[in-house]
């Protein structure tokens, strides 16, 4: 109990009296500014919060200490008063003598991880001179077709010494081995190698739909790699089990934290079906969410998901390591909220939504650049972004002291709010047979895509508002320099690829594809067969072909 | 108006980008200001859409891309339709398209182009305005 059970009665007296005799009165003769006020989410917003709002809020059980279970007030003890968390800017574009350039800049000016964009094409497991890659090479990421782009990309960035997050899902395994066979050619052992593959396939279907094999084939594959880092490559994080994406897909953030717990719950329990002690492989596990606008509710929904999932960790996978029950996460401020009308705003927006994932207890995290509606960013405006960070880091005074918002009857009622709901989602994926059941009877995605529905219809008829596009509207507005990516970046990336094609050994290609594909139809371990034919140069798309043939491939329903 | 049949409207997503909520937004929107609408779904490419187009018997074709492959992709949807005799099908997108682009689609056939902000509202009163049944 946080309250004394007297003193609680008093303070329910005297909010009652208030809200009758001083709020209602006046509002009788002076209206509220909006007749609902509720959340970007458009979940209801009380007033005023008291100690009447939490009831019998039991703060070991609900708060705790930093540190300690449930971890609602982050998962270290010293949190920034230790360390900040780390600045990680996602970049990649063109070809990889292009990012690798990027990447020297960033880790120049003070960034302190690495975090690769690739193309569409590795994405989705085609290489550059495939038909279907016509136009896209380049253009939303760095283009990786084999162990020479990586090589490009990573030259004389020593693999000891950075951690490095790669967003892939479908290729997840191929891409981490060729960053193994990388690190071995600096002498760097797999071992002594950090960072992060996001390897979250269940999210593709819900939301960023970057998929390749249908889901049960999949999640095959990332058993597979769970078994192989847990022995080989032990700091590594092998899922970033990703909210980012469904976020923007256009759900509330309740759904957000239940979707994306749901697929964390799918994972442990893959990988405990797969006859891994939980243990072993859990404390690998990360997150990464979404930095939307809702100040409050972005807070109360990153403290919510460490309490939730401490919970179900403990007592639904009876885990005993405590690393196990930590819930750390990436995140991203929110690419939809920005806006192409007044760009510059963007960089106002992106600052609230970072501030939102410090106090949030955030571990790492990418601020979006103000061009990011119109192209990739330049550097001049990634530089802007990462400033934006550093301010927050050094001159605001926010990281001085652990969880300041700990302990507001608000952010307190909030956090309990969107844990219930997100419960409710969790019990309904229970019921309806797990997420992998869910996705394919398209729960998730049909929730989702009502959201994004209710809130466009509400932006249209200025319930939400976006500054610059559905009030204070410019008519004439200047334009920004962006970043463009010229189509010889194509021509060069398969002149590149054709180059790797003639001078590796043919026969010995031929021979670990023949490999890859015995392990998939039975039962080998596929990450370790991906990390010798990597080094032979069997390019990602001929790697995934091979797959393909026998896993099949996942196509879009088409779902309004 | 009265006698002409509803308008027939088919929502594209060509290349390999995932984002579907532009493209889904825009097609229940046209859906619900009395539109006939068929959804592709995700990763088709432009040889899938224009064959779609014909079978369907559409009056239109919206398209959305995300992934900056614009340039190429929606010219091959426009080309793709005069090569089958169907040059009469409209062809019209959205996305993330550079200022800078629009007028070279436009001048290679795309007839009309939404950036980012855009309401749906406007995208609907485009349509009524712009497209007839054929």
């Amino acid at each position: 109990m946080l309250f004394d059970r007297e003193a609680l009665k008093q303070i329910i007296r005297q909010k009652e009296s208030w809200t009758r005799d001083e709020l209602e009165r006046l509002l009788a003769k002076s209206p509220p500014r909006l007749s609902r006020f509720s959340t970007i989410s458009d979940k209801e917003i009380p007033p005023l919060c008291t100690p009447a709002d939490l009831g019998d809020f039991d703060h070991d059980a609900r708060l705790g200490l930093p540190g300690r279970y449930p971890y609602t007030r982050g998962v270290q003890p010293s949190m920034y008063r230790g360390r900040l968390w780390t600045m990680r800017q996602f970049a990649g574009f063109g070809t990889p003598e292009d990012t690798n350039k990027r990447y020297r800049y960033l880790l120049g000016q003070g960034q302190t991880g690495l975090s690769v964009a690739f193309h569409y094409p590795t994405l989705m497991g085609y290489d550059s001179d495939h038909p279907r890659s016509r136009g896209e090479v380049g253009k939303c990421g760095v283009a990786v077709d084999s162990l020479r782009d990586m090589e490009v990309i990573f030259d004389g960035i020593p693999l000891d010494k950075v951690t490095t997050s790669m967003t892939i899902n479908g290729p997840a395994g191929i891409l981490l081995a060729m960053y193994i066979a990388v690190a071995e050619k600096q002498g760097v052992r797999p071992d002594q190698i950090g960072g992060t593959i996001q390897n979250d396939i269940l999210k593709e279907y819900i939301a960023q739909k970057s998929w390749i094999f249908p889901p049960r084939p999949s999640m095959r594959i990332i058993t597979d790699i769970l078994a192989y880092c847990t022995e080989r490559v032990p700091r590594w994080n092998t899922i970033s089990i990703s909210g980012y994406h469904i976020r923007e897909a256009g759900s509330t953030a309740a759904q957000e934290l239940a979707f994306t717990l749901a697929d964390g719950i799918g994972y442990v329990q893959a990988g405990v079906e797969a006859g891994l002690d939980v243990d072993a492989f859990a404390p690998r596990l990360s997150y990464f969410f979404n930095a939307h606008s809702d100040f409050f509710e972005e807070i109360a929904k990153y403290r919510a998901a460490r309490r939730m999932w401490a919970r179900f960790m403990r007592e639904r996978f009876h885990a005993k390591d405590e690393a196990s029950w930590k819930l750390r996460f990436h995140s991203q401020t929110a690419g939809c909220s920005l806006t192409a009308q007044q760009p510059l705003n963007n960089v106002v927006r992106t600052a609230l939504q970072a501030l939102s994932a410090v106090l949030g207890g955030t571990q790492s995290l990418h601020t979006n650049s103000l061009d990011e509606t119109l192209a990739l960013p330049t550097e001049e405006s990634v530089t802007v972004a990462l400033r934006t960070q550093q301010i927050i880091a050094e001159e605001s005074g926010v990281p001085n002291n652990i969880d300041p918002l700990g302990g507001s009857y608000f952010v307190e009622w909030l956090t309990d709010q969107l844990e219930a709901e997100a419960q409710r989602y969790i019990d309904k994926i229970d019921e309806l047979g797990g997420i992998i059941r869910a996705i394919e009877l398209g729960f998730p995605q049909k929730e989702i895509g009502d959201a994004a529905y209710h809130y466009q219809l509400q932006l249209e008829k200025r319930e939400k508002v976006v500054v610059g596009v559905n009030k204070y509207v410019m008519k004439e507005e200047r334009p920004i320099p962006t970043l463009k990516i010229e189509e010889e970046v194509e021509r060069r990336q398969v002149a590149a690829l054709q180059e790797v094609k003639r001078k590796r050994d043919a026969a010995a290609v031929q021979r670990h594809l023949a490999r890859i594909e015995a392990a998939a139809r039975g039962s080998g371990n596929l990450m370790a067969e991906f990390v010798e034919a990597v080094k032979v140069y069997c390019t990602q798309g001929e790697i995934i072909q091979t797959l393909k043939g026998v896993f099949g491939e996942h196509k879009d329903p088409g779902m309004l | 108006m009265a006698e002409q049949r509803k308008l027939r409207i088919l929502v594209a997503k060509p290349g390999l980008d995932g984002h579907d909520r532009g493209a889904k937004v825009v097609a229940r929107s046209l859906r619900d200001a009395g539109m006939e609408v068929i959804y592709t779904g995700l990763h088709q490419t432009p040889e899938m859409i224009v064959s779609t187009a014909i079978q369907e018997d559409v009056d239109a074709v919206g398209l959305s891309i995300m992934s900056g492959a614009h340039n190429v992709l929606m010219p091959a949807v426009v080309e793709g339709l005069r090569a089958k005799g169907a040059g009469e099908i409209a062809v019209f997108g959205g996305g993330i398209i550079p200022d800078d682009d629009v007028a070279p689609l436009k001048a290679k056939g795309v007839r009309e182009i939404f950036t980012p902000g855009t309401s749906t509202e406007h995208i609907v009163t485009w349509v009524q305005e712009n497209i007839r049944p054929r």
